[in-house]
């Protein structure tokens, strides 16, 4: 999958959760999920579950913990697939 | 983890303890009742003229029984440890009048990365639906809870 894609698949995975839709429209690689999207805790781990079942990949507790923003999301997913 | 222990670790005390039994639990479900006793507070202002049970007390029985209950059976309730309600999503069908008892069936939808979500089902005594929902809850610090 492609950058392009694998980010416009996340963006789709955090838009029901973010409460700042001006940080969505200009989403990128540095967006931080918690500072810049305004996506509280709870609801992160609901954005990890979804990116789960997006890509059909199990996210463990470790990686959860670096999904910080979206270019550590992308090094999430990317590896997971790759070792899949 | 037996039923006795779960209530014995409930964290609510007198005034706000919103269980009276569980009838049932395991990994994926628990059932549990509590009664609404006529000469509670909440009856006094609400309404003035009319006791009618307050749908957040409703949303209260629903989550200490189906969220909190699960909570402590699936960590062991964890020294040091606390839970925060982090969302509501209920429905209101029925009234639930002073006096009248509730049984509420809550099932696990997941428990991930400290977080506990949960399909919630209250019935009256004639087996009708009154309210229905998910609620999800954290595992927090008590660190947590005084910063916020």
């Amino acid at each position: 999958m492609d950058k392009t894609t694998l980010m416009a698949t996340i963006k789709e995975v955090v838009q029901p959760y973010t409460k700042n839709p001006e940080a969505l429209a200009t989403l990128n690689e540095d967006t931080d999920f918690i500072r810049d999207l305004k996506i509280n805790s709870a609801n992160l781990v609901d954005v990890v579950l979804d990116v789960e079942e997006k890509f059909n990949i199990v996210i463990d507790n470790d990686s959860m913990e670096k999904m910080i923003n979206v270019r550590a999301a992308m090094e999430v997913v990317e590896n997971k697939l790759a070792a899949s | 983890m037996t039923i006795t222990t779960i209530l014995e670790k409930l964290p609510y005390g007198e005034s706000f303890l919103f269980v009276d039994t569980l009838e049932y639990i395991d990994e994926q479900k628990v059932t549990g009742s509590f009664t609404f006793r006529p000469e509670m507070d909440c009856y006094k202002g609400h309404f003035k003229t009319y006791p009618v049970t307050p749908g957040v007390l409703l949303t209260e029985v629903m989550a200490q029984i189906g969220l909190v209950c699960m909570g402590i059976y699936l960590t062991g309730g964890p020294a040091g440890l606390s839970f925060g309600l982090t969302s509501t999503h209920v429905e209101f069908m029925r009234p639930v009048l002073p006096g009248e008892k509730v049984t509420v069936t809550g099932e696990k939808i997941y428990f991930r990365f400290g977080k506990l979500k949960c399909r919630v089902t209250m019935i009256n005594e004639q087996g009708e639906t009154v309210s229905s929902g998910e609620l999800a809850g954290m595992i927090i610090g008590p660190d947590k809870i005084r910063n916020s």
